[in-house]
């Protein structure tokens, strides 16, 4: 009876957690076997194999540009979350008070609002300050929506050090800069790097506030590519998907040998 | 000492950057937001009043699309527990390489661009994509099906492109559990099953509200895939503030709408917190 309960358990778990693995890694297999067709259509399983549309690629001038804007939006926010989040994360890890609560709950928060919203709000707000869509109006919606990664993964890593160490430095002389270059930094690195990493990612694959942000001349990679979907199915779609895919496996197994940043997703 | 109370205020300083940039871009627009829902004029001419509101809530086209938003996230949300949790729990039960390895498989497809991830879904359910050939081939059908453009499509989607947030907090949940208590319940007679319902469940309750919250907020705001599986006959809550705000310009209807949206989200997410406080403070309930 017993035995039979554990059977029937753990072979239900097991089967849902198959099929859940399947369908989790499947849909990204098959983009990235598609990339490789020969033929003109996407039709999975490709008739024949080729490079063809990752050649095609090189000549795609307007997904080229895409590509670069999204770069540089994300370069820039990324950069301004990092060394606005790391000293945010500081202040709120250091402090018991009900302010510290309020400013990391604030923080927090466009990780729960519907980004749609907050993107239109931004735009209305650009609009009266007389701001045209530019990189700028993208960087600073990439960062507002960005934060949240970096903060979280910086403070998940501070709360994890030793408050002695710190306390030991600044007793033996060092000063506050210095104790943060040489004892803070060190120990929390893995923590920045990884909500970097995650922000980055973010803010490149971010839609729903670019849609409002950005006009004809800074259109980002995810709007191109979302459009060439609905509308034409181009196959370069696929090979640069495919990119994409090929580029994001790289970085994260980079980023989990340097910063083992899969524990800070949990 | 001089230096002991300064210590302090020099900590608070550290926040002020980044607290002045969401005051500016973060709460400011978000006011701007309530503020502009209460022009009654189109031109924003002033007039200030509650009849955006009111055109929303007297409509009843505009009241299914809450709905229908609403219950889309629900439905996603339930097949991610339903399918997420055995996944979390066999990831506690493996050594620690295999966890390694499956969590870096979790995240993988959080890290992967939404737009990559549901171009892919368009080829697997198209008209002749690779379910329905599967399908036509197996006989289960004689036409293919139609599982794009359609609600059990992007509910599909939805629950696969989420997944990881709902896994990932309850994997921690589930690890947090003292294995000991498991140990206990078989030991005294329990089986796999009446063990997993009387202990291992209710005591992952907070990851369980936590991986909802974040599934949740994420499907009924996920404006690339419910646009690219829905297609245009389903229309939900952020498609059509997208579309008041560019393509009709109604920036007062736009924002009223959003407010709307906004304020529904935010209490549904407060009955969560709220069902997970009150579970909490009577754990054998």
């Amino acid at each position: 009876m017993r035995d039979w309960q554990t059977l029937s358990f753990n072979a239900l778990f097991g089967l849902i957690s198959l099929i859940c693995i399947i369908v989790l890694a499947g849909p990204t297999l098959v983009i990235l076997i598609l990339s490789f067709t020969g033929e003109e259509a996407l039709h999975f399983p490709p008739a024949s194999y080729s490079f063809r549309w990752y050649l095609a690629l090189l000549d795609a001038n307007e997904l080229q540009a895409a590509l670069w804007i999204s770069l540089k939006v994300a370069a820039i926010s990324v950069t301004v979350c990092v060394v606005l989040g790391v000293a945010a994360a500081l202040a709120i890890v250091r402090s018991t008070g009900s302010i510290a609560r309020v400013l990391e709950t604030v923080f927090m928060s466009p990780l729960i609002l519907p980004a749609l919203a907050f993107g239109f709000a931004a735009l209305m707000l650009f609009s009266m300050l007389g701001m045209r869509p530019s990189i700028l109006t993208l960087a600073i919606g990439h960062i507002i929506v960005c934060a949240p990664f970096v903060l979280r993964t910086t403070l998940a890593s501070l709360m994890q050090l030793d408050p002695a160490l710190i306390d030991a430095s600044r007793s033996l002389g060092a000063s506050g800069l210095h104790t943060f270059r040489t004892v803070t930094l060190p120990l929390i690195s893995r923590g920045v790097a990884s909500g970097a990493f995650i922000a980055f990612m973010a803010s490149f694959d971010n839609v729903p506030v670019s849609l409002f942000l950005q006009d004809a001349r800074t259109q980002v990679l995810p709007i191109y590519l979302w459009d060439i979907i609905q509308n034409q199915l181009d196959s370069r779609a696929a090979s640069a998907c495919g990119v994409i895919i090929i580029a994001t496996v790289l970085l994260m197994v980079l980023m989990e040998r340097v910063a083992g940043f899969s524990r800070f997703m949990k | 000492m001089a230096g002991a109370a300064s210590s302090p205020s020099r900590d608070w300083a550290l926040a002020v950057p980044l607290a002045v940039l969401f005051a500016l871009f973060f709460i400011a627009p978000l006011g701007l937001l309530v503020s502009i829902s209460f022009q009654t004029e189109r031109q924003m001419t002033g007039a200030l009043g509650l009849g955006q509101y009111a055109a929303f809530l007297t409509d009843d086209l505009n009241l299914a699309v809450l709905r229908d938003t609403l219950l889309v996230g629900v439905k996603a949300t339930i097949l991610c527990l339903l399918f997420g949790y055995p996944l979390a729990w066999l990831c506690t039960r493996v050594s620690a390489r295999w966890q390694a390895a499956l969590i870096f498989l979790i995240v993988l497809p959080i890290v992967t661009s939404v737009v990559v991830r549901t171009f892919a879904w368009i080829v697997i359910l198209g008209r002749r994509g690779i379910l329905n050939e599967a399908i036509l081939a197996l006989g289960l059908s004689a036409q293919p099906l139609r599982l794009l453009f359609s609600e059990t499509g992007v509910v599909i989607v939805l629950a696969q492109v989420q997944m990881p947030l709902m896994v990932l907090p309850l994997i921690t949940a589930i690890q947090r559990i003292d294995p000991n208590l498991e140990s206990a319940s078989q030991a005294l007679g329990a089986g796999a099953w009446r063990t997993f319902f009387k202990v291992t469940l209710p005591l992952s309750l907070p990851g369980i509200i936590a991986g909802t919250i974040l599934t949740y907020t994420a499907c009924v705001t996920a404006f690339v895939t419910q646009s690219l599986i829905g297609g245009s006959r389903l229309l939900y809550m952020p498609m059509m503030i997208f579309q008041q705000a560019m393509d009709l310009q109604n920036w007062p209807f736009a924002a009223a709408v959003s407010v709307i949206f906004m304020a529904s989200v935010l209490l549904i997410v407060a009955l969560l917190i709220a069902l997970s406080r009150s579970r909490a403070a009577r754990p054998y309930g």
